[in-house]
C-alpha cells in the first residue's frame, strides 16, 4: 500500500463515516450484555473501521495517525486485564472469573456484575489484535515468485 | 415455512456457490463466490435464531474477504491450470465416500433429534441465566459467565496468533533490508 490512498470522494466519506462506525461499535460493546453481539462483534466493527481508513488514506497516514507501539502495548495489556479481573474474582468470591460486583436490576445498563467490564477488555482485545494482524501482513511485499 | 425448508435453500445456495468457487477461472470472483458461502452461513444464524452467531460470522466474513480481496488483487493467478482428474482416481473417491456414507446411517439413527439436545445444562441456563447473572443477554451470560474459560482461551488464542505473525514478519522485514518504512 504504497500510495496515497484512495480519490478524494472516499477520502472524505471515510472522514465522516469512520466515527459513526467507531460509535456504533462501542454500542455492541456496551450493550453486549442486553442486545445480541457483545465485545467479540463490536471488537471486529471498531477494527474494520480502522481498517476502513487505512484502505481510503492509505498506510503509511494509518501508521501516523494511531500509534501502533501504544496498540501494542494496549492490545497485550486487555489481555493482561482479563486475568486480572478473574484473579480478582478468585480473591473477592472464591473461584477464577467469579461475578463479583453485585448483579443490579435486569435490563439496565450498569447491571450483569463483571460481564459489561470483560464485553469491554474483550472488545479492546479483538478490535487491536484485527487491525494489528492487518497491519503487519500490509507491511511486506514479497514479490512474484518469492518463497522466503 | 418451516426453519428447514429454508436451511435446505441456503445450505443448496451455499453448495453452489462454493461450487462455483471451485470452477471459477478469475480469483476475484472466486472470492466473491466464497463471500456467498460465508453470507449463507450467516444468514442460517440468522434462521435458527442465533442473532448474536449471525453478526460476527457476518463482519468476520467482511473482514475475510477484505484481507483475501487485498492479498490477490493484481496478482495474475489466471495461469494455474487445474490438475487432469482421472476417471480410476475419481471412481474410487466417490465409492470410498458412499461406502463410509452408507456405514454411518447406524451411528446416524442413534443421532437426536433436530432440536433435542441430550445435555440438558442449557435448560438450566434458560430456567436461571437472567437471575444468577443479572444479564438480559443469554448468550452473553453463557460466554462471559458460565463459559467464560472458554473466552480466555479464545483470547489466548487471538494473544498467540498476533504474537507469532508480529515474530515472524518483523524477522522478514528485517533480513530483507528494511524494504518499508520499519
Amino acid at each position: 500500500m504504497k500510495n496515497n490512498g484512495m480519490t478524494l470522494i472516499v477520502k472524505t466519506v471515510t472522514r465522516i463515516t469512520v466515527w459513526m462506525i467507531i460509535l456504533y461499535g462501542a454500542y455492541i460493546i456496551l450493550h453486549g450484555h442486553l442486545t445480541p453481539g457483545g465485545g467479540f462483534g463490536g471488537g471486529v466493527i471498531i477494527a474494520l473501521a480502522l481498517l476502513n481508513v487505512m484502505l481510503a488514506y492509505g498506510r503509511e497516514f494509518t501508521t501516523r495517525w494511531l500509534n501502533i507501539s501504544v496498540l501494542e502495548h494496549g492490545e497485550s495489556l486487555s489481555a493482561l486485564l482479563f486475568l486480572i479481573t478473574g484473579i480478582v474474582g478468585l480473591l473477592v468470591s472464591g473461584a477464577f472469573l467469579a461475578n463479583f460486583i453485585s448483579k443490579g436490576q435486569l435490563f439496565h445498563l450498569l447491571s450483569a456484575g463483571t460481564l459489561p467490564v470483560l464485553n469491554i477488555i474483550i472488545g479492546f482485545k479483538v478490535a487491536l489484535s484485527l487491525f494489528l494482524v492487518v497491519w503487519v501482513l500490509t507491511s511486506i511485499k514479497l514479490s512474484k515468485g518469492d518463497t522466503t | 415455512m418451516p426453519v428447514e425448508t429454508w436451511l435446505t435453500f441456503t445450505i443448496g445456495f451455499m453448495i453452489l456457490g462454493s461450487i462455483v468457487a471451485l470452477e471459477l477461472r478469475d480469483i476475484l470472483s472466486s472470492i466473491i463466490a466464497i463471500g456467498v458461502v460465508g453470507l449463507g452461513v450467516s444468514m442460517s444464524f440468522l434462521f435458527l435464531q442465533a442473532p448474536d452467531l449471525a453478526i460476527v460470522q457476518f463482519l468476520f466474513e467482511i473482514f475475510a474477504l477484505i484481507i483475501l480481496v487485498r492479498a490477490f488483487i493484481g496478482k495474475d493467478y489466471h495461469a494455474f491450470e487445474p490438475a487432469k482428474a482421472s476417471i480410476a482416481l475419481t471412481l474410487s473417491s466417490i465409492i470410498a465416500l458412499s461406502a463410509i456414507l452408507l456405514l454411518s446411517v447406524p451411528v446416524l439413527r442413534l443421532l437426536p433429534p433436530f432440536g433435542e439436545p441430550l445435555m440438558h445444562t442449557a435448560q438450566h441456563y434458560l430456567d436461571h441465566g437472567a437471575r444468577e447473572t443479572g444479564a438480559a443477554n443469554l448468550v452473553a451470560s453463557v460466554i462471559l459467565d458460565y463459559r467464560a474459560y472458554d473466552t480466555l482461551g479464545e483470547i489466548t488464542v487471538l494473544f498467540t496468533a498476533i504474537l507469532g505473525v508480529f515474530t515472524v514478519l518483523r524477522t522478514a522485514i528485517k533480513s530483507e533490508g528494511g524494504t518499508d518504512e520499519e
